[in-house]
């Protein structure tokens, strides 16, 4: 798509093309918009620059080969992807999965969420002018990210969660790192706060800007923040609890204002809500216990078995040399990812090889509201709308 | 994994029923998932049916998405995955499309976001969608050769 539909006409008109490349579309996003002085007629978004044919390639791998390139759809949350993915092969399995490895995937998971939400905090204030926050954000997630790569040697593509459980055992102590963020976070989310939620600017920026209504909300299948700063309050963690999320007590942060900075303050709600589960996920994992399901066949063998017993070792070689066959079927396992509905659709025709793998990405969805958002209102504005998305090109494009 | 008695029961599957006897194929449960398999024909009235119905209230379509079962006939089959928000339930929608002719009617007029997914679909699997209305690649530029989600597709380039 190079050219624009304009609605008006080129006389009255000019066309604006905004991207791929363009610090503010947090990534390769292109917009086409029609402007009439400094106000949007419309607007048309163009995708697929990072388009690298995930599902595609998802094909020729094995079920435990797949999880890899999990990581690389959203790249800010890498380890819900993982998780979204491997509970998709689970449920194909019919896996139990230790309580102890699904306690441990809820608390990376959140840690995962308040990392996700601080680079979009960060870059969104940098989009609308406050330079500090941005630096102050990725001081924090630097923490967070220390932590995942003290559990699964990788800051970011981690492929920290295998089919039935994790892949290894966390080090002794990395609790006490969790337990610091736990203690530290709090007064920092108070510093960003200070620094933005009462400010003028910022409000001048935010409020009213780029309202999204609960029921064009719900008719685009946007969710998320993005749905909950409507007033809908649709969270899948509570909605379809998956990975004993029923367990933890949690408030779904909603807002009804549908602007930019109801979106802005679910979010921050959210950060917090996250730690505090991650404060309950460390009293409920247990100190010692199995990360991984009793499968054999599905589950690597430990290495110290398979020096002493046969059918370890013929397990071992039979996994890495041509995987497992789950039963024929289909299944969608949906997980609340830091940016919403995070789908799996997996077809298994039976065979070591995911038939057909299919993401369905919470950015993909949320950014056909763009539209909606931005027309009859101000470029600056588009902005402001744009960030609060909270989209992530990697996963639209995939 | 057929129709079971207890899968009638099911107030979906009960209501459609009372809908248009004819438009059900089929229908399986896996793993906890109910899937109703649908006529093609009745795609698009089922779908404003199950939005509109006020206790069914299936108000957000979650996802839509194809699988090439190449080379069985009919190949395509469509996957609507649809939640009601009121009653925390879930269900999913197969239509079966034949390669020959792989045309649904689009459901973008029941719900706008079912758009880019559709879009995706015509891009990389090539099923077409009667009344969209704005059915052009997406992820790929405009001159690309072929539907690479296709299982036929030549996967190392067509020479």
């Amino acid at each position: 798509m190079t050219t624009i539909q304009t609605a008006i006409g080129p006389e009255k008109t000019m066309v604006l093309n905004m991207g791929p490349q363009h610090p503010s579309t947090h990534g390769v996003l292109r917009v086409l918009l029609e402007l009439d002085g400094e106000n949007i007629v419309k607007a048309d978004v163009d995708i697929g620059y990072l388009h690298t044919g995930i599902e595609k390639t998802a094909e020729a791998l094995t079920y435990s080969q797949a999880i890899t390139i999990t990581d690389r759809m959203d790249y800010l949350a890498p380890l819900s992807n993982n998780l979204a993915y491997c509970l998709a092969v689970e449920k194909l399995l019919e896996l139990e999965v230790p309580k102890r490895a699904q306690y441990i995937r809820v608390l990376l998971t959140e840690l995962t969420r308040i990392g996700s939400h601080l680079v979009w905090l960060g870059t969104h204030a940098i989009d609308l002018g406050a330079m500090s926050v941005f630096l102050y954000c990725f001081r924090e997630r630097e923490e967070l990210l220390k932590i995942f790569e003290l559990v699964s040697g990788q800051r970011m593509m981690t492929s920290y969660f295998r089919i039935g459980g994790l892949s290894v055992e966390p080090p002794v102590g990395w609790t006490d790192h969790v337990e610091k963020i736990v203690r530290t976070f709090p007064s920092r989310f108070d510093e960003y706060e200070e620094l933005l939620t009462k400010n003028r600017i910022w409000m001048g920026r935010t409020q009213g800007v780029g309202i999204l209504k609960a029921e064009d909300a719900i008719a685009l299948g946007v969710s998320g923040p993005s749905l909950r700063g409507s007033g809908v309050d649709y969270d899948v963690r509570k909605y379809f609890p998956y990975s004993s999320y029923d367990e933890f007590d949690f408030k779904v942060q909603v807002r009804t204002e549908g602007d930019c900075f109801a979106r802005y303050m679910c979010r921050v709600g959210e950060m917090r809500e996250s730690l505090n589960i991650v404060k309950q996920a460390l009293t409920k994992i247990p100190p010692e216990g199995p990360i991984k399901a009793d499968a054999p066949g599905i589950v690597p063998p430990q290495r110290e078995k398979m020096k002493t017993e046969m059918e370890a070792l013929i397990y071992h070689f039979k996994i890495f040399t041509e995987g497992f066959a789950p039963p024929a079927g289909e299944v969608y396992q949906r997980i609340e990812s830091p940016r919403g509905e995070l789908g799996c659709f997996i077809a298994s025709d039976g065979s070591p090889k995911p038939y057909r793998m299919r993401m369905r990405t919470p950015s993909f969805v949320n950014l056909q509201a763009l539209q909606k958002m931005v027309e009859g209102h101000l470029v600056a504005d588009a902005i402001a709308s744009i960030g609060t998305l909270d989209i992530v090109l990697g996963e639209i494009d995939r | 994994m057929t129709d079971t008695p207890d899968l009638e029961q099911n107030p979906i599957v009960a209501k459609i029923r009372d809908w248009r006897p004819e438009a059900i194929a089929e229908l399986s449960a896996f793993r906890g998932e109910l899937t109703i398999v649908i006529y093609r024909e009745h795609i698009r009235p089922l779908c404003e049916f199950l939005r509109t119905d006020t206790f069914l209230a299936f108000t957000y379509l979650s996802d839509v998405t194809a699988v090439d079962r190449f080379p069985i006939e009919p190949r395509f089959e469509l996957n609507y995955h649809l939640l009601s928000m009121s009653r925390r339930d879930r269900v999913r929608l197969r239509v079966r499309v034949p390669g020959e002719n792989a045309v649904v009617e689009s459901v973008v007029s029941v719900w706008p976001t079912a758009n880019w997914h559709e879009r995706e679909i015509f891009d990389l699997m090539g099923v077409r969608f009667e009344g969209h209305p704005n059915l052009q690649r997406m992820l790929l530029p405009d001159d690309w050769e072929g539907h690479p989600l296709r299982k036929d597709y030549p996967v190392e380039g067509f020479r």
